[in-house]
């Protein structure tokens, strides 16, 4: 335990005093800006339609729900963000390793290779839960101006998350197979959009191999977070995807071990 | 301390070592020398749980290096050629990382720090990014992460690289020093350094072992061979021939101003038969002396090493 806190406090350390960390949570803010301004100024315009169709029928004006048309669709575009930009944060956690030889370090150290595997994992998730607390300040805001419900937000972000988690174990994994980081990062962004896609394909497969297609994109899954409703279904989901990379993760660095191979 | 035995390891299909076994005694340090991509970096990973064994078995302290890799790394400190660093960190922060990974006591991690700073001369940067460090402090930090957790073996590949002369008697210094209550592997292309700091020498040629012995022994075998200088006054076509027939000289040249070259055979002293044969001829004998300072590791080294070549070759 106190080996995987070392490697943990490490590579937090090397997010947040290179300007790595700064670049990806700048990029991160300005496009999830962009987005939420879109989406406040159309949810804006729904209201106003909403009014003056309140005002020519005569009628009381039909309630809008924040969380279903504005927190929702913020947290679904948080989540695609997410999947260009984790690779950003996980490439470097093995291949930079094995580059500047640090891993030779790691190696030959009385570590095994599940507390490096978590504690990386671990990094890279906490520096996401940073990540997505600073969009806080975009729901923060809706509560000045409306009154959202708390706990879906809460389910959301869980969601979130689960969802980052996903995206975080699957570079990890493209970072353990390569020294190169340009590689892990093209890697674990392609094999992002793939799973993605794979919710894409749903629609144009039938009605059976499409809830198939459907229940593998991680992306689904996120709505009923987003809804307020925590299933197992979806934990089960989130938990196997994540911990499968991270086996494959870990077998990977294991294997070098044993071949020897740098 | 250290056995290893019959240690092979392949890259593909080919042998990077065959064979390799040697021992290292507890609190010895042995000087490890070959030519490049003789094996010695291969060599000096699978002893540090890096890589495995092709065949073979290595163990360290009495742990076998892959069946009780963990305890085995408990109690080594590896210095690989290019120095591990995290090039992000302070040097301070860098070895504080390294002591807990390494499992130092929590009491005992400032100290531990603090002493191997002072030890390998970097406590005045330890607040510099590593980054920033020349190259022999890097060298040095990199040392310095070898010994944090006190390790009672210690492998060093080419530890004096990129440091300058002052800083390489430093560094020798100070792992002269560690002898006794550590074991140190240590390889390097520096031979005198190995002559001033190593009490036994492996040298490996090729993946194979092709000698082991102590410095003085190696150096001493080959003065067994004997290169004579002799300064005699008389005909020299007669003395020649006549040198040549005194028993246990190979080989005699004429070096001109009547000196004379003779190899003797080995293990073979005929310095006593050499000065019979000229008096007794009623020649001057002017000189006799011994020529075994040419006989450095350098040259045991070249000829091993270059022998070893040819063979191979043929």
């Amino acid at each position: 335990m106190r080996n995987f806190f070392a490697i943990l406090e490490r590579e937090l350390k090397s997010y947040f005093f290179s300007p790595v960390a700064y670049v990806v949570l700048g990029f991160f803010l300005v496009i999830t800006g962009l987005f939420y301004y879109n989406i406040v100024n159309w949810f804006d315009r729904m209201s106003m339609q909403s009014m003056m169709m309140a005002q020519q029928y005569r009628q009381a004006p039909q309630p809008i729900n924040v969380n279903m048309m504005a927190i929702r669709p913020l947290f679904h575009n948080i989540a695609i963000i997410g999947l260009f930009l984790v690779p950003g944060i996980t490439m470097r956690l093995f291949a930079e390793e094995k580059r500047q030889g640090t891993m030779e370090l790691l190696a030959t150290s009385p570590l095994s290779n599940w507390q490096i595997t978590l504690g990386k994992f671990a990094a890279a998730l906490v520096f996401y839960l940073v990540m997505l607390l600073t969009t806080g300040v975009f729901v923060g805001l809706l509560f000045v101006f409306g009154n959202p419900e708390v706990k879906p937000i809460f389910t959301g972000y869980l969601g979130l998350l689960l969802v980052g988690g996903c995206f975080i174990s699957l570079g990890l994994l493209f970072s353990a197979f390569t020294e190169n980081q340009i590689i892990a990062f093209v890697g674990a962004f392609a094999a992002n959009l793939a799973i993605l896609s794979l919710g894409w394909l749903a629609n144009f497969v039938g009605p059976n191999l499409g809830a198939f297609f459907t229940n593998l994109s991680p992306i689904e899954h996120l709505d009923d977070f987003a809804k307020g409703i925590i299933d197992t279904k979806h934990l089960v989901y989130y938990f196997s995807f994540m911990f499968g990379a991270i086996f494959l993760t870990f077998v990977t660095v294991e294997s070098s071990r044993w071949r020897g191979a740098r | 301390m250290i056995q290893v035995q019959n240690l092979t390891r392949y890259y593909g299909r080919t042998p990077a070592i065959e064979n390799v076994s040697f021992e290292v005694e507890k609190g010895e340090i042995l000087g490890f020398l070959g030519p490049n991509a003789a094996g010695k970096t291969t060599t000096m990973r699978i002893l540090t749980c890096y890589m495995p064994a092709s065949s073979g078995s290595a163990k360290v302290a009495g742990f076998d290096v892959f069946n009780q890799s963990l305890d085995v790394r408990k109690r080594i400190g590896y210095l690989p050629e290019q120095p591990p660093l995290y090039t992000d960190m302070t040097v301070k922060g860098y070895l504080t990382f390294v002591a807990k990974i390494k499992g130092v006591d929590p009491r005992e991690r400032k100290n531990r720090v603090n002493d191997v700073m002072e030890k390998t001369a970097i406590a005045d940067r330890q607040n510099d990014v590593i980054r920033k460090l020349s190259k022999g402090y890097k060298q040095r930090v990199g040392l310095a992460q070898a010994l944090v957790h006190n390790p009672d073996v210690l492998v060093l590949d080419e530890p004096t690289v990129g440091l300058d002369p002052n800083q390489i008697i430093e560094v020798r210094e100070l792992i002269k020093s560690l002898a006794g209550n550590h074991t140190i592997i240590l390889s390097t292309h520096i031979l005198p350094e190995v002559e001033m700091t190593c009490q036994r020498v492996v040298i490996i040629n090729r993946g194979r072992v092709v000698a082991q012995d102590t410095i003085a022994n190696m150096t001493q075998q080959k003065r067994g061979l004997g290169r004579l200088m002799l300064q005699v006054d008389g005909p020299s076509a007669q003395v020649r021939d006549k040198l040549a027939s005194v028993h246990g000289v190979k080989k005699v040249q004429a070096g001109g101003h009547d000196r004379y070259e003779i190899e003797c055979e080995a293990g073979r002293d005929a310095r006593r038969e050499l000065a019979q044969a000229v008096v007794q001829n009623g020649w001057g004998l002017l000189e006799l002396r011994a020529k075994d300072k040419d006989f450095t590791l350098e040259e045991v080294f070249l000829n091993l090493t270059t022998t070893e070549n040819g063979g191979a070759n043929a």
